[in-house]
């Protein structure tokens, strides 16, 4: 990542720079618009999203008293943690084998490994929930096993997705890399793992926090895969506001989502402050 | 590296390497295998079934009747509407998206990292209630309604029309197009375009012919993952554009869970996998090397 | 490699078919005594359809934890129960869904020594068509499908009739051009252009089907959304004028509006629909259910259910307890039942109500 140095030359000069700078600023004020909206009404009195009655901090006062809502929330951040460790490693796996190896057999699994990302949602939710259907018996053999758990099912399906989309992110950070540079390293490392993590991991960090970020993305809001294959006390947090759609949408869940995005900013703060204090230490 | 080697020992070493490779992508194979491929094979078990009368799926009575009703009409008009709104949406992410990745490449690594988490954070909330918050922008005396039509780009109500559909799904799927694009963007060795920049001398032909054409990986790849999802989206059409026009994505859910018409969902899933699945290998081919 | 791929999945799903399709066509049937339980709860429901207090009161009473999770949908119900193993143990489906799940042996006829209760149910809801003899299921709560009006836009005297929906000389004339929203649901959509027609809600004639298709596909431009969640939060917004949906609903969200509101199911006739409780062939806990489902039925109960979420209660002994605003209230209790029709399963003939309205929209 160290690359600060050409940084002048990277970014356009005059007005271009100032153009740049504008629509970005513009594309952020697009992301954060509906998040502001939404914050803003989970303190609205009336039950109605989009009619301001007042200032109220009753829905959150409904979210404390909510265990089962609560213990939803948990289980979404256990399936996000879960299921994003293991696919960032298959995945990014995945990524070095089909870009840096030569093998029998990898055209297919090329193909194979753009699949979960091309196949509609729904198809992709009957298909696990007829799989899970009929293979649970067989699964639960094997000894610590329990397919009757929602969890283990949630996790299952979450990874068969984000497995590919952090390879294609890793992948479009690894190809056209540098190989000459891992070669030097394994020439001059004694082991190939320790070129790998000396010299090709920090070069695809970006690509492997980039699909880190998406798994973690993609599992938070996944309703669809999700409303099929959780079972009884695991609803994750999604499932469950999907499942209240029909009083249409309450401030609860607006109150919800800010709970989940006040602690999502503050960790993200938290490692960037710590990142920054423990690189400056070393210095 | 042209030393000469004994080509005996040179096979071996690539035959290793090959096996390597082979090993590395091993988790992910199995775990595809048993957690994807097996459960698509029902899908397309499905796809040859009958539906009996209740609407169960029963695997017998082998037929390609599901396959024939891909000809009808309504599955054509459905096809090509949510290809036209998937093409329009992935243009507006790419013109969007470009350059915001590029900024963000070009700023310090601390602020890179933070600028980026900062894209995907409004998706940590939950979907369907940023969606419902965009109605609220959208509708007849929503500020983004107002703000349109202030600039005279249209005026009236957006919510309820294909562009409410589009700017949701551009909205949806945009980080998707960010993150990818980002990636490529991030590695170019700068002092290429600084040497392209003395050559050519301006900065616009310094980009087009040195950082468009690297960053070409990540464009390919994220339209891809911006693509896929708007054809298939039906959350979005349904609470943006009141689902009033057919789309690929909500005529699948209708099969699978109004009509309760297991083989024909299937046999609709089917097709699209094989043409999203022929489309991305032919788009990857086009863009030189296969990413 | 691709070839033994290919092979290989073939064989393992074959084999796993095989394996799982060791079908027993016994009905399952739990033999509870009243008030026994065995294990906590696990219920699936509707949302802000249960009072939690009353949920609070039975976890008292039967010393059980009783879990709720919510469904937006039958269908959604459906798609997560059919595979069986969900680990839910009682279900709230509407009529038409009953049929099919009892077809599909889904849920288990009521162990009637645990549920005494039952003889509260009013004659009307005791041999319901979906579910002869009520053996099935217990009635929960009834309601109706009609169309809900913003009569300060509209003023007072609006015609009582689907054509506020599909006709374009009354859109006209209201004003209602994009202001109008359709429940984005093949019997309930299909169902309102057949009444308009002057046919049964549960018609079997692919002409008929037809006609109503090009009713249904003529009315799209004039509406502003399918929907099936948010019909009458959009009329109090002002985002729409005339929305078609249910009964208690409306009442809900006209209470937070500033404008003045009405319901009314149109003249031409439309749906009564009953909600009922089930209880899963896979129950893992089916007395416990039952003796749910007994509580329910209690008289002082089913009043406060119906207090609770402003749907009408099936319920004849709780009627006495019921507030009498709620009884008065012609939106909760119609005054002319006459009209009214349930939705039946059609059987065969069910797909082409989803493929209608497809085209209608295509």
């Amino acid at each position: 990542m160290g690359k600060g140095v050409a940084l002048s030359t990277a970014e356009p000069m005059g007005a271009t720079r100032w153009l740049l700078r504008g629509h970005s600023a513009l594309v952020y004020a697009f992301f954060y618009a509906p998040i502001v909206v939404l914050a803003f009404y989970s303190f609205n009195e009336s039950q109605l999203v989009g009619r301001w009655s007042g200032f109220s901090l009753r829905w959150y006062e409904a979210f404390l008293q909510n265990d089962n809502i609560q213990s939803s929330l948990w289980v979404s951040v256990k399936i996000c943690a879960a299921s994003t460790v293991i696919s960032v490693v298959l995945g990014t796996l995945a990524a070095l084998s089909i870009e840096r190896f030569r093998w029998w057999g990898q055209k297919v699994f090329d193909a194979v490994l753009y699949l979960p990302i091309i196949i509609p949602d729904v198809t992709m939710a009957v298909m696990m929930l007829v799989f899970f259907g009929e293979t649970a018996e067989l699964f639960n053999v094997i000894p610590g096993v329990d397919l009757t758990d929602g969890l283990e099912k949630l996790v299952l399906s979450h990874v068969a997705f984000n497995i590919s989309f952090v390879s294609v992110v890793v992948r479009a950070r690894l190809a056209n890399l540098d190989e000459a540079m891992e070669e030097a390293a394994a020439d001059l490392y004694a082991s190939r793992w320790q070129a790998f993590r000396r010299v090709t991991l920090p070069q695809i960090m970006p690509g492997v926090l980039g699909g880190a970020l998406l798994a973690v993305t993609l599992s938070l809001d996944d309703v669809v895969v999700s409303s099929f294959v959780s079972a009884v006390g695991a609803t994750p947090v999604s499932v469950y506001v999907f499942g209240m759609l029909r009083k249409g949408v309450s401030p609860l869940i607006n109150a919800v989502s800010v709970v989940i995005l006040a602690a999502s900013m503050t960790l993200v703060m938290a490692s960037l402050v710590l990142e920054r204090a423990t690189s400056s230490r070393k210095r | 590296m042209d030393v000469v080697v004994d080509p005996g020992l040179e096979h071996q070493a690539e035959r290793a390497r090959s096996r390597q490779g082979f090993l590395m992508g091993l988790p992910a194979i199995i775990y595809l295998f048993v957690f994807f491929v097996i459960p698509l094979g029902f899908v397309v078990m499905y796809s040859f079934a009958t539906r009996t009368r209740t609407g169960r799926t029963e695997l017998a009575g082998w037929n390609v009747e599901a396959y024939e009703r891909l000809g009808e009409a309504v599955v054509r008009a459905v096809a090509f509407r949510s290809l036209w709104i998937a093409a329009v949406t992935t243009l507006l992410s790419l013109v969007l998206a470009y350059p915001l990745a590029y900024f963000i490449s070009t700023r310090r690594p601390a602020t890179r990292n933070m600028l980026l988490v900062g894209v995907m954070i409004p998706f940590w909330s939950n979907f369907l209630i940023r969606t419902y918050a965009w109605r609220v922008l959208l509708d007849s005396d929503g500020i983004f309604t107002r703000i349109m039509s202030g600039v005279g780009l249209g005026d009236g109500r957006i919510l309820f029309t294909n562009n409410a559909v589009i700017l949701g799904l551009v909205y949806g799927y945009l980080p998707f197009m960010v993150l990818p694009l980002y990636a490529a963007i991030e590695r170019i060795d700068w002092s290429l375009v600084e040497g392209a920049r003395d050559l050519y001398a301006s900065g616009w032909s310094a980009f087009r012919r040195v950082v468009w054409p690297l960053s070409k990986p990540g464009v390919i790849a994220g339209s891809i993952l911006v693509f896929v999802p708007s054809f298939g989206a039906y959350v979005t059409p349904a609470i943006l554009g009141g689902n009033k026009k057919g789309l690929m994505g909500s005529y699948i859910v209708d099969q699978f869970m109004d009509a309760r018409n297991g083989p024909l969902g299937s046999s609709l899933s089917v097709l699209v996998l094989v043409v999203m699945l022929m489309g991305t290998l032919i788009y990857f081919r086009q863009g030189g090397r296969s990413l | 490699m691709k070839k033994w791929m290919s092979l290989v999945a073939v064989i393992t799903a074959f084999s796993i078919v095989a394996v799982a399709c060791g079908d027993d066509d016994d009905v399952v049937q739990a033999d509870c005594e009243v008030g026994q339980t065995d294990g906590d709860l696990a219920f699936y429901n509707w949302s802000d359809y249960m009072d939690p207090e009353l949920i609070a009161a039975f976890q008292e009473e039967a010393g059980v934890t009783v879990t709720e999770d919510f469904y937006p949908s039958n269908e959604e119900m459906f798609g997560r129960v059919e595979a069986g193993g969900s680990g839910y143990d009682m279900i709230i489906p509407s009529d038409y869904m009953v049929s099919i799940l009892i077809s599909e042996k889904m849920i288990q006829p009521v162990s009637e020594a645990a549920v005494p209760n039952k003889s509260n149910v009013a004659e009307r809801f005791a041999n319901p068509p979906y579910d002869p003899g009520a053996a099935y299921t217990a009635a929960y709560q009834w309601g109706t499908t009609g169309i809900g009006v913003d009569t300060g836009v509209t003023g007072e005297d609006v015609p009582h009739t689907w054509g506020l929906l599909f006709d374009e000389a009354v859109a006209d004339q209201y004003g209602l051009s994009g202001k109008i929203s359709i429940l984005d649901d093949p019997r309930e959509t299909m169902g309102a252009a057949l009444k308009y027609l002057g046919y049964s809600l549960n018609s079997t004639s692919k002409s008929e089907l037809a006609e109503a298709e090009a009713v249904v596909a003529d009315a799209v431009d004039r509406v502003a959304a399918f929907d099936s969640d948010q019909y009458s939060e959009l009329i109090v917004l002002g985002e729409t004028v005339v929305g078609h949906g249910y009964s208690g609903n409306f009442l809900w969200d006209f209470e937070e509006g500033e404008s003045t509101y009405d319901y009314f199911v149109p003249d031409e006739g439309g749906t009564i629909w009953v909600d009922n409780m089930a209880v899963l062939t896979d129950a893992p806990h089916p007395c416990t259910a039952f003796a749910f489902m007994n509580f329910l039925l209690d008289a002082e109960n089913g009043a406060q259910l119906t207090n609770f979420n402003w749907y009408a209660s099936p319920n004849a002994a709780a009627e006495a307890f019921i507030d009498q605003e709620v009884l008065d209230n012609p939106i909760i209790y119609p005054t002319d039942m006459s009209k009214l029709e349930f939705i039946k399963d059609t059987g065969d003939f069910e797909i082409e109500y989803t493929d209608a309205l497809s085209r209608a929209r295509s």
